[in-house]
């Protein structure tokens, strides 16, 4: 389980969260939706330990994430992450991409480390470009490339930072239907996105972000179909039309 | 008054000038070594933000760049000779060319980190790698590619540089040929066969390096 008590954050002068609480429990699909700079990354970045916090607790099953004996190198075993501008490792293979961490940081024999990344190429749809070097591939196959190289590491948890926003649209679909088969799998996930008919689709929560706040929480039938708060409206009637 | 050449005697003395030739690919491979060695603490030092750090790397750059390799094989050999401490000629033009070597070497290398996207940072923190794995099979990886191509010219520029080593007297291959061609006044002839000598070191070192980047440098960047 995840859990993010009244987390402040700020870079320099500029507080980007201002006391987020928020629940993911295991299993759980959680989609977190809302304007252009109002703390959706910067949230997932404080929750894997790529940026501090200043105020607040994140727990992540009973690792206290920005306690100072926190191993966060361990830490972000448990938690996969893709961002949103793919960002595949260019001078290795993709066989090598998704088999690296596995072997160097999980320490997994090579032959273990490969049949593990194979295994979840597969399972994205990319176990016919093993040997292929990642530059030569399309937007939606670098995007499942990073999604089986986070998978390999066998992670607790998933964060989805935006990952189709950088996408043409006609390669959007391609990695949604990667996110669904893992939601089948039962595999917990954030997923931050633009694309609301698919969280509302897949959610089993959606929290509306609004400068720095959670906003509005709750089922998609709520948040996106029924919202409550004039600043959740304003929001969806902008990106929906 | 024509010049009438006399290649003999060149040809009798050929195992010297090899020799010379050998000394100068050994000046200038170990000078890129230990040169990359510390240009890359240099680029280090200089990125980070601590003065202690960036300012001794920055005075190092700048002198380096912006003075003679000439007057930098003077001051290792005669400069410090003055304080006590005498270098053989040998090493005052290796410690003038790694000075020269590092100062060049710190800026393309410096260009070399940056240039790589800080989303490979945190995609192979986001990974669990620690820092000294992300450097080791991330950073560095692609930071050597994309400064192969500086790198080997500055290999080039050291194999020529060294050739001021006739100044102090050392035996590379400039130093032979000027002590060969004073014991018999072929002058031209020596001067001429040193030239191809040092066109076919420069030629070879800059096709062994495409040759081991077509092996190492798999995919694009
Ligand atoms: N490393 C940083 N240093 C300084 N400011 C930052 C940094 N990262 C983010 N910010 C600022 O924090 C605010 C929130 O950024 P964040 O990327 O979390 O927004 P977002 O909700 O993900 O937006 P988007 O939908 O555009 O991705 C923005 O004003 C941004 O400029
Ligand atoms: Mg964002």
């Amino acid at each position: 389980m995840i859990q993010i008590q009244n987390v402040h954050k700020s870079f320099g002068d500029l507080e980007v969260l201002k006391g987020i609480d928020l629940e993911v429990n295991r299993g759980e699909v959680v989609s977190v939706i809302g304007g252009s700079g109002s703390g959706k990354s910067t949230l997932l970045y404080c929750i894997n330990a790529i940026e501090d916090i200043q105020q607040g607790r994140i727990i992540v099953d009973d690792i206290d994430v920005h306690a100072k004996g926190t191993n966060r190198d361990k830490l972000r075993q448990k938690l996969g992450m893709v961002f949103q501008q793919w960002n595949s490792f260019p001078h290795l293979t993709v066989l090598e991409n998704a088999s690296l961490a596995p072997r160097i940081v999980l320490k997994l024999s090579k032959k273990e480390a490969i049949e593990v990344a194979k295994k979840e190429l597969n399972h994205v749809g990319l176990g016919d470009k093993l040997d292929e070097y990642p530059t030569r591939m399309s937007g939606g196959q670098q995007q499942r490339l990073a999604i089986a190289r986070a998978l390999a590491m066998r992670p607790d948890y998933m964060l989805f930072d935006e990952v189709t926003s950088a996408l043409d649209p006609e390669l959007v679909g391609e990695v949604l239907d990667t996110l669904r088969m893992l939601r089948d799998d039962g595999m917990t996930m954030i997923c931050v996105t633009h694309e609301i008919a698919f969280a509302r689709e897949v959610s089993d929560k959606v929290a509306f972000f609004h400068q720095g706040i959670i906003e509005e929480i709750g089922p998609p039938e709520q948040v996106i179909v029924n919202p409550q708060r004039e600043a959740t409206q304003k929001f969806l009637s902008k990106v929906l039309h | 008054m024509e010049y009438e050449f006399h290649w003999n005697i060149v040809f009798q003395k050929l195992p010297q000038l090899l020799n010379g030739a050998f000394v100068t690919l050994h000046v200038s491979v170990l000078s890129m070594l230990i040169g990359i060695a510390i240009a890359v603490l240099l680029a280090i030092a200089k990125m980070s933000d601590a003065r202690i750090f960036s300012l001794p790397a920055t005075v190092w750059v700048e002198i380096a760049r912006n003075t003679p390799a000439l007057f930098q094989i003077y001051m290792a050999y005669f400069g410090l000779g003055a304080f006590g401490i005498h270098l053989s000629p040998y090493a005052a033009v290796l410690s003038a060319l790694v000075f020269v070597n590092a100062g060049y070497l710190t800026e393309t290398f410096r260009g070399g980190f940056q240039s790589i996207p800080k989303t490979q940072y945190s995609a192979s923190k986001s990974l669990g790698m620690s820092s000294t794995q992300l450097y080791r099979y991330i950073i560095l990886p692609q930071m050597f590619r994309r400064i192969y191509h500086p790198m080997t010219n500055q290999f080039v520029w050291s194999i020529l540089m060294s050739s001021l080593g006739i100044l102090v007297g050392m035996n590379e291959l400039s130093g032979e040929t000027q002590r060969l061609q004073s014991l018999s006044f072929r002058t031209l002839e020596f001067f001429i066969v040193a030239a191809v000598m040092y066109f076919l070191i420069t030629k070879f070192v800059l096709f062994s390096a495409a040759l081991i980047s077509q092996k190492v440098f798999k995919g694009e960047l």
